[in-house]
């Protein structure tokens, strides 16, 4: 009998989900994990909440309430928790807000941006709550990978996932380790 | 006075650049000098040193804003640096500076409203000694106190110019505690040289070879080795520099040195000059020892009145040699000799691959010696009084005398010579420190040594180091020392390389998540792993020993973290509650998802219950 399938959840916080665009870039490769990989929660499967997993791989950095709420979900169902990307390594380009004073962010959307009239701040509970500042998600919760990129490349995915499915500690090959 | 920014003609440009040559290598003393000058480094005069000595305006750029004391905003007519290096800091630095920015109405890290003067931090200027101590307009100003603070308040008051000031405010002490053979009084400029002449460049290796005479900014390399390894490269020129870059928080034994004994350091470096061929020299003095500059110039200018400098030293048709004295802007990674040429070449301080050595390619790709002001000054004595003396100082591995600057904890800080293999208590005992639980030996990147190891012995073989002696005694956080030294190294890492620029801000922001109380046992997994990646990965030696107090700290006095962490596990790094607040305030909110749950009811991993709605957005 196959070993049981690895089952993975994914998602996508301040991010742009470019880091799923680069897992997706595995192509062929893809055929080769689903044999050993299943997906719980994902853009992919558009399961909304976790349930048990092996990996969580988190794509994006920490910017709102929702996205704390997300992560900790991740947290608890997932053995394995990677950062993905630049943006959930070190907050990367939403953190730009971060010299921003909130207050000024605020006016500027939705009171004097471009083609703005008679704007109000809304207050509507289904919109995640801000930060002062966009975190790095291992400021909110333990991580126990990193994966780095902006995006990771796709063999980056694969080789991490196919080492966890083998039960092996990852190791990236150098060339699969970039930062822009 | 302070608003003369931004007009370029006041700065004179034309005659500083032509009082340098025109030559794009003084870049650094040019900045320097435009800077005392006008105040700041405005764009406009960045345009124009680029343009006047055809470089690039990147490269111009990159050296002005490379240096900690050179700014392209006006700091006003008074800018005062209050030291922050952990014997300051115990010193009642914070209390200090608070009150001086009280009295002024100042805001640190602004200049006052009315343009008048700018209150800052910098590090360690070389006066442990006599800390608390700041530099103003780069001039020393020691042991700080409220009536002191006073008495610079009302100056500044008064817009009296810094030439009018009580003079009494920038004494700096030598605190000579214990003089040995080095500091020896009663030395004739030339008598060393005179005697390396007498024994020719062969000689004068093999009197360094025989007292086995071992660099001593820290590295311990062998002296004789380095310059006979110059004297043999091939090249169009030698150069000798002198280390005078005193960067490593805790030393200041070469400000002494230089300050009483600057004909010694000279008549090293001339009779090095002798041994490898060089006709040109540089003393490398740290921008913080702006006020020895004047003395030494005169001693230069003495020098070359006696023959001891110029053309044909001491009759001997054919040795010419001078010394022109680099002055520093402020940068501690300056004291690593790649680094060090780099600057004295104009350019930012970035430690440079090595190999090669700067005895084979250094100052303007030549052979180079570069040696500490304290090893010129040995090797003056060794040529004087022969390396069989000399050998008879010391352990087996490390020959001669040491300086230690002795500061912290202890009733009679300041310099203090010993043959080398002196137990760190017998140091203790000499300068009256009763109550030490720990010393770190070598400044920040050097070795902490706790009451456990008192027995241990300065020397290359058991605790190196340029001579820094911190001593702390029993009341002290040695928590926050680490802390302190974590926030040092963040700062002067030059940011050359990933590993260190990052690591020793993520050392930094850690050790402060520990500080506020949000620590946890898995902070601390995370220095550890970071100490190894800065150990590994890092360019130089500064990011290879970034980790080092952090690491000891936490072996020697675990107590002094353990006792801050909150979580065994995981802690979040900030309120994440509380930084919801400025958001909740602008809009008006205060539902359930408009807040998160205190990390109480969080599992050990770090996750938490959902609120109530879990199911709305």
């Amino acid at each position: 009998m196959a070993p049981p399938k690895l089952r993975l959840a994914t998602c996508s916080l301040a991010g742009c989900f470019g880091c799923h665009m680069s897992f997706l870039d595995m192509d062929e490769k893809l055929f080769e994990l689903v044999e050993r990989v299943e997906f719980d929660r994902s853009p992919f499967t558009d399961i909304k909440h976790c349930g048990p997993c092996d990996v969580g791989l988190v794509e994006g950095g920490v910017c709102n309430a929702e996205n704390v709420h997300v992560l900790q979900e991740f947290r608890r169902n997932c053995r394995v928790l990677v950062a993905v990307g630049a943006c959930a390594i070190t907050g990367g380009i939403p953190a730009l807000r971060n010299n921003v004073d909130l207050w000024d962010c605020f006016q500027e959307v939705y009171h004097y941006g471009v083609g703005v009239e008679r704007g109000q701040i809304p207050n509507d509970p289904e919109l995640p709550l801000p930060f002062d500042k966009v975190h790095p998600i291992y400021e909110v919760v333990r991580i126990d990978y990193f994966l780095p990129g902006c995006p990771p490349p796709a063999e980056a995915f694969f080789r991490l996932l196919s080492d966890l499915a083998a039960g092996r500690r990852p190791e990236l090959p150098a060339g699969a380790i970039r930062y822009d | 006075m302070a608003q003369q920014d931004n007009s370029p003609p006041d700065c004179d440009l034309a005659a500083i650049v032509a009082r340098h040559g025109g030559d794009s290598h003084n870049l650094v003393q040019i900045l320097r000098c435009v800077q005392e000058r006008c105040g700041t480094l405005p764009a406009r005069a960045i345009d124009e040193l680029a343009r006047r000595l055809g470089l690039p305006r990147v490269r111009v750029e990159a050296a002005a804003s490379f240096y900690h004391f050179f700014h392209a905003e006006s700091h006003g007519a008074y800018e005062v640096l209050f030291c922050d290096n952990i014997i300051d800091e115990f010193h009642g630095r914070a209390e200090l500076m608070q009150y001086f920015c009280e009295r002024l109405w100042l805001e640190v890290g602004k200049v006052s409203e009315d343009g008048l003067v700018y209150v800052n931090t910098t590090s360690d200027i070389g006066l442990a000694d006599q800390a608390p101590a700041a530099l103003i307009n780069g001039y020393l100003v020691p042991s700080l106190d409220k009536a002191r603070i006073d008495l610079i308040a009302e100056m500044v008051r008064q817009r009296r110019p810094l030439a009018q000031w009580p003079s009494l405010l920038f004494d700096v002490a030598d605190n000579v505690r214990q003089p040995g053979p080095l500091l020896a009084d009663g030395y004739t400029p030339g008598e060393a040289l005179h005697a390396a002449l007498a024994l020719g460049p062969e000689g004068v290796l093999e009197e360094l070879a025989r007292a086995d005479l071992r660099g001593r900014g820290g590295a311990g390399f062998r002296t004789a080795l380095k310059w006979s390894s110059c004297r043999r490269a091939p090249g169009g020129a030698h150069y000798v520099v002198c280390n005078a870059d005193e960067g490593e928080p805790g030393t200041f034994k070469d400000r002494v040195l230089l300050q009483r004994h600057a004909d010694l350091v000279f008549d090293g470096m001339t009779l090095c000059a002798h041994v490898i061929g060089a006709r040109q020299g540089f003393l490398y003095l740290r921008g913080e020892y702006r006020h020895l500059l004047e003395h030494l110039e005169a001693v230069l200018a003495r020098r070359r009145a006696q023959g001891l400098l110029g053309r044909g030293i001491m009759g001997r048709a054919g040795f010419d040699f001078d010394i022109a004295i680099h002055l520093g802007a402020g940068a501690y990674i300056c004291g690593e000799e790649s680094a060090l040429i780099e600057s004295l070449e104009g350019k930012p301080g970035k430690p440079r691959n090595r190999p090669p050595y700067p005895n084979t390619e250094g100052y303007r790709g030549q052979p180079t010696v570069v040696n500490n002001v304290e090893t010129f000054a040995c090797a003056a004595r060794i040529a004087l009084l022969g390396g069989e003396w000399f050998v008879g100082l010391g352990t087996g591995q490390s020959t001669g005398t040491k300086l230690l600057s002795v500061s912290g904890d202890c009733k009679r800080p300041g310099i203090y010579e010993y043959p080398f293999g002196v137990p760190v208590r017998q140091v203790l005992h000499d300068c009256g420190a009763a109550d030490a639980q720990a010393v770190q030996v070598g400044g920040p990147s050097g070795t902490l040594v706790s009451w456990r190891e008192f027995d241990r012995r300065i020397a290359f073989e058991d605790v190196p180091g340029a001579g820094a002696f911190m001593v702390f005694s029993r009341e002290r956080d040695m928590f926050e020392v680490a802390r302190n030294f974590s926030h040092f190294f963040a700062r002067e890492s030059c940011g050359f390389c990933t590993p260190c620029r990052v690591g020793t801000s993520l050392l930094r922001q850690t050790m402060d998540k520990l500080a506020a109380g949000k620590g946890s046992a898995y902070d601390m997994d995370i220095m550890k792993q970071l100490m190894h990646i800065l150990k590994t990965m890092s360019h130089c030696g500064l990011g290879h020993t970034a980790a080092n107090p952090i690491v000891e700290a936490m072996a020697d006095f675990p107590e002094a973290f353990e006792r801050r962490l909150k979580a065994l596990d995981f802690e979040p790094a900030f309120d994440l509650d509380g930084a919801l607040q400025t958001a909740r305030l602008i809009t008006g909110r205060d539902d359930a998802w408009a807040h998160i749950v205190a990390a109480a009811e969080c599992d050990d991993r770090g996750a938490c219950a959902l609120p109530p709605s879990s199911d709305s957005p």
